[in-house]
This record gives structure tokens, sequence and C-alpha cells, in this order.
């Protein structure tokens, strides 16, 4: 927890501020969509639908917020730190530069990358007919084109691309639930975006994987790379840095058979044999008897003898 | 996708509650975090003490026994028992009966409350480093002639005009603070020179003896403490209870015999038991 000088006076308060504390197993992060001073119709609904494909995990801001993120970040820093909010979208229109849609995250309440694209070409979820996937499902994305595993801001901009729409993190998945694909192309200096409902066809008797069918759902988006403003790689490698208790620490000695039992191994202390009662059994005392006499006997009752005799000085 | 779908359907998966799923491997791709890695709650100066002293915590039950309504009763919060609200409070025997107990007890929780406030924003400030003033001088039932002098010391300065306009009592002796001294501009500091300059050329350490008491001590408190953990439980007992005897070896005996005063202290700890009971009060207050 942090330090504050000033203490939150409700619990609810209180609550509410170490929500937005750093933690060790972060929460998903949440995405602002906001429009600039001037946007045009294409950029709203971009953003709409952005929103949308976002949605249990996005705000979308109502108002106009009259900035340029290329030139001053402190309003969006604000935004972000009163939203708590780590990735943003940025929609605006100028006739320097039309229809500019900016895509960014940040780390720490500051910016770390941030990429502006001119949208092309447009086409909304609404023209396009037929079934769309539901809300807040985790999507499975589609990279495609060589600049996004060579050229280096398109590697960044894929891990942003990544960071941006991955949706909440799980351990486990449906594969029912894999309804909705996102698919990224970079070619000819361009960036497509789409988006695929999946349809799942099992034939009758079949136990392999089912066949995959996909259909265009929307929004469809091409993009052009304008300006960017990506993190160093230092502040990058920090910002990527996990904390130690995050990490799987590997458990020695144990393992599992192949029903699943679990199996471990023990190291015990040596035991001490000298202690073990043997009042009682007879036969045990009679063969130490019998073959070494008084001798041994008398070794192994000297502790016990003397543990008594440091009880009576206590 | 039909990559994707074949590769995801070859994973090992499980079905809970009727729905088979799939164990999604690692990640491979390290993304950028939200927010910095949580550090560490730094050590309040009590905390830090405690953990020099090896003083552990004691857990207090949250419910205490209440005689009066024959029930268990929060120690704190809702349906505490609260003395302030009961109807009647006993005047202690020395106390002036006109004095108002409850005001009293309302007054002396407040000053808790308002010390332990100030207490958390001096640890705050002692980790972030930054400069706060003293506590001043607090109220103090029984003021003794030191403090009186400092108290008059402090309200003579404590005007528009830093005190400049003020006239003194007549047997009034006045504190000034330190005035700093100077070298004189005008002397040779030839000499000056040459006695830094051997100091460096003869390589002797200088040896602050205050820390180096206060080295040693710590290291004999340590490794008493670890002797403590490490013995038996009997011992271990003993240890703890005759804290205050251990104290007092300290303070008063010049360090040579560190190992006389470990016997003398389990022997004390048996007479001196209900100082160490107090010792233990004191720590829960805190």
């Amino acid at each position: 927890m942090a330090q504050r000088i000033v203490k939150p006076k409700t619990q609810r308060g209180k609550r509410a501020v170490e929500r937005k504390d750093p933690k060790i197993k972060e929460n998903h992060k949440t995405c602002m969509l906001m429009k600039g001073g001037n946007t045009s119709q294409i950029v709203t609904n971009a953003l709409k639908e952005l929103h949308m494909l976002k949605k249990p995990h996005a705000v979308l801001f109502k108002k106009k917020n009259i900035t340029r993120p290329f030139e001053d970040q402190s309003s969006l820093e604000f935004f972000s730190n009163k939203a708590d909010a780590a990735l943003f979208g940025f929609g605006s229109h100028s006739k320097k530069r039309p229809n500019n849609l900016i895509f960014g995250r940040l780390f720490d309440g500051h910016l770390l990358d941030m990429a502006e694209f001119g949208i092309e070409k447009f086409k909304s979820m609404m023209d396009i007919e037929g079934p769309k996937c539901a809300a807040g499902m985790k999507p499975a994305l589609i990279f495609s084109g060589e600049a996004f595993d060579q050229d280096s801001d398109h590697k960044r901009i894929k891990n942003l691309f990544i960071d941006f729409f991955r949706g909440p993190v799980v351990d486990n998945v449906r594969l029912a639930g894999l309804e909705h694909v996102i698919s990224l192309t970079a070619a000819d200096g361009k960036i497509y975006l789409r988006n695929y409902k999946v349809q799942m066809k099992r034939e009758a008797g079949s136990l392999g994987p089912p066949r995959v069918e996909l259909e265009n759902m929307g929004p469809s988006l091409d993009l052009v790379m304008r300006r960017t403003k990506l993190a160093s790689d230092d502040l990058f490698k920090t910002s990527c840095k996990q904390p130690r208790e995050a990490k799987i620490k590997m458990r020695k000695n144990i393992s599992r058979d192949a029903f699943g039992t679990r199996l471990g191994r023990v190291h015990m202390t040596p035991q001490d044999l000298t202690k073990l009662p043997d009042r009682r059994m007879k036969r045990i005392k009679n063969i130490t008897k019998d073959t070494e006499k008084d001798a041994t006997e008398k070794d192994a009752t000297t502790p016990a003898k003397k543990a008594k005799e440091s009880v009576e000085e206590d | 996708m039909q990559v994707l779908v074949n590769r995801l359907s070859g994973l090992p998966s499980e079905s809970t509650e009727g729905v088979t799923v799939i164990k999604l491997p690692e990640p491979t791709l390290r993304l950028p975090r939200e927010k910095p890695i949580p550090k560490a709650k730094p050590q309040t100066k009590w905390e830090a003490y405690a953990q020099l002293k090896g003083i552990q915590k004691k857990k207090k039950g949250r419910m205490l026994w209440d005689n009066e309504s024959k029930q268990y009763k929060p120690r704190w919060g809702y349906g505490r028992k609260d003395e302030t609200k009961s109807w009647l409070l006993e005047v202690p025997e020395n106390a002036d009966p006109n004095e108002d107990q409850f005001a009293k007890k309302i007054a002396e929780k407040k000053e808790r409350v308002a010390k332990n406030e100030l207490k958390r924003l001096r640890n705050i400030a002692r980790v972030t480093k930054a400069k706060v003033p003293g506590v001043g001088l607090t109220p103090t039932d029984k003021p003794s002639k030191d403090h009186l002098g400092k108290t008059l010391a402090v309200t003579h300065k404590s005007t528009a005009s830093l005190g400049k306009f003020m006239d003194t009592l007549p047997k009034e002796k006045l504190r000034l603070g330190k005035k700093r001294k100077f070298e004189s501009n005008y002397t040779d500091d030839r000499e000056r020179q040459k006695k830094i300059l051997k100091g460096i050329a003869d390589g002797t350490p200088v040896l602050d003896v205050n820390r180096a008491a206060n080295i040693a001590k710590h290291r004999e408190e340590r490794e008493r403490s670890m002797a403590k953990k490490s013995g038996d439980g009997e011992k271990k007992k003993a240890g703890a209870k005759g804290k205050k005897g251990g104290k007092k070896s300290f303070s008063g005996k010049p360090s040579g015999k560190p190992k006389k005063t470990f016997a003398g202290k389990t022997k004390k700890s048996f007479s001196g038991k209900k100082g160490g009971g107090g010792g233990g009060a004191k720590k829960g207050r805190k």
C-alpha cells in the first residue's frame, strides 16, 4: 500500500483508492475512448464500435476533449488516472489529418506507446448483415504480414494491438467460447483490421477438432500509419518487469504419476533408535539378554536415566 | 483460425460442471504492466525498533468479556464497551471531586488519536526524507524546570517580530540559539592546511567514539536476540520477560562481560516478572 498523507475518510473511499493501487496480480486494463475537438462521422462511429468490441473493459467519453496527444499528454494522463484506464483510443478529424485515430497505452500514469492512424476505409458493424458475437468475448488475434515480424515499429505496434484487444486474461477457454476473431494484416503500407464471427461446425460422429468457418462481422478498418511515439527500450523493459511473487516456483520433490496421484519425497532426520520403547516387547528383551548380556542394556538405559535426573533437578 | 482451433483441441482439457475447458499454456509474450510493481510497505519507527529488539507482535482477540453485561463485546468499533457512554464513572481516590471524569476520558482519547496521527505523519516524513519541524513542546502535567525554561524561550520568540521587542523578566536567563563561528579571513591558513594534509598523509582513520560504541552495542544486542531465538522454549520465555533487566545491564555497565550479563538476566527474569508484564502493556498501547 502506498503511503498517503491524507487518509480517506470513509471505508468506501478507502476501497476506491486501494483499487487504484498497484497490485501484484493486476486487473484487466481498461480502455478509454475519447473524441478530440473535431471529429468526423467516420471517427465517431469507429470509436463507438471499438467500444462495443471491448465493452466491459472500456469507457466511451461523451464529451469532446480538445487536446492533441502528440503535443501534450498531460490531459490524457489526467483522464487515465481518473478512469483508472491504461489504454486509450483517441479520434479526431482535421484538414491536415483527416479521420485520425490514435491507439495508445500508459504505464504508471504516464504515456508509454502511441501510434496514429488515418482511417482510409471504414465499414460499420451495422452495414454488414449477419450474426454478431456476444459482448465481452475473448477474441483470437491473428497477425499476418511480414512487417509485424521485421519492422521494429510494427513489432511494437503489434504488441500494442495485442495489449489493446486481448480481452480478459484467463487460464482456461472453452472452444465454443471462441466466437470472435480480430485479424490484423500489414500489407502495402497499410494495416487492415477485420473482425470475424466464428462458427464451429462439427460433422456428425467426428471426434477431432471442429471445422471453423469465419463470417465477416465488422467493423472493418483500413488504417494508414501516421505518427508514432513509442517508448524507449529502457522504459519498455521496466514496464514489462514482473514481480517475483507472480512467477511460478518450481516445487521440488513433488510429482504426479499416470493416475494423477500426487507423490512426494520427504526427507527425515535420522531416527534415534536407542530411545525406542522396548519395555513391553519381552521377546526382544530376552534376545538381547541372551546375546549381549548386561553391558549393552545398561548403555541403552543411561540416557533415559539421565533425563530423569535432570527433571528432578529442575 | 483453423490451425489455432486444431492446436487448441490438442491441448489438455478438463471438464467441470459438464463443460469441457481447455487449459491454455503459459504466455510467451510479455506485455507491459499497467502500474509498477508494488513496493513493500516501509517500516515504521516502532516496527524497526521492535525488529531490532526481537519483540514479537501479539495478536489481541477481537472480543472482550464484559462482566457487567455478562457477554463478549468487541474491543473496538460498534457495540464496544464505551466508558464515556455509561451513566456512572468512578472518581479516583486522589482526584479532584469537581473534575468531570467523562470529559477527561474523552479528552484523553482525543489526545491519543492526535498523537497517533502525528506519529503516522512523522513516519511518512521519515521514509520520504522530508524535513519536518520538531514536535515542539507538548504540554505535560508536571513540567520540569528545564521544560519550563524551554517553554519560556519559545514563547518569547513567538511573536510577529520574533521576540525582538519583548521585555525580559528581571531574573530571566535568555536561551539564545547557537551562534555560528567562522574562521577568520585574515589569519594565515597555512597551518590549517598543513594539519589537514598531515591527517591525509598519515592515513590514520578518524574514530568516531560515539558511533563505534553504538555499533558495538547494536551488535551485542543482536547477538543476544539471536541467542534468545536459538535457545530452548524455557530460556526464550525468560529472555522475553526479562527485557527490562537486560536493558539495565546495558546502560549501566560498560561492555566487557556479556556472558555474565546473560546469566544474570535469566535470574532477574524470575524476580522481575511484573516489570516485564508492564513492558508488554506498553508495547500494546503503541
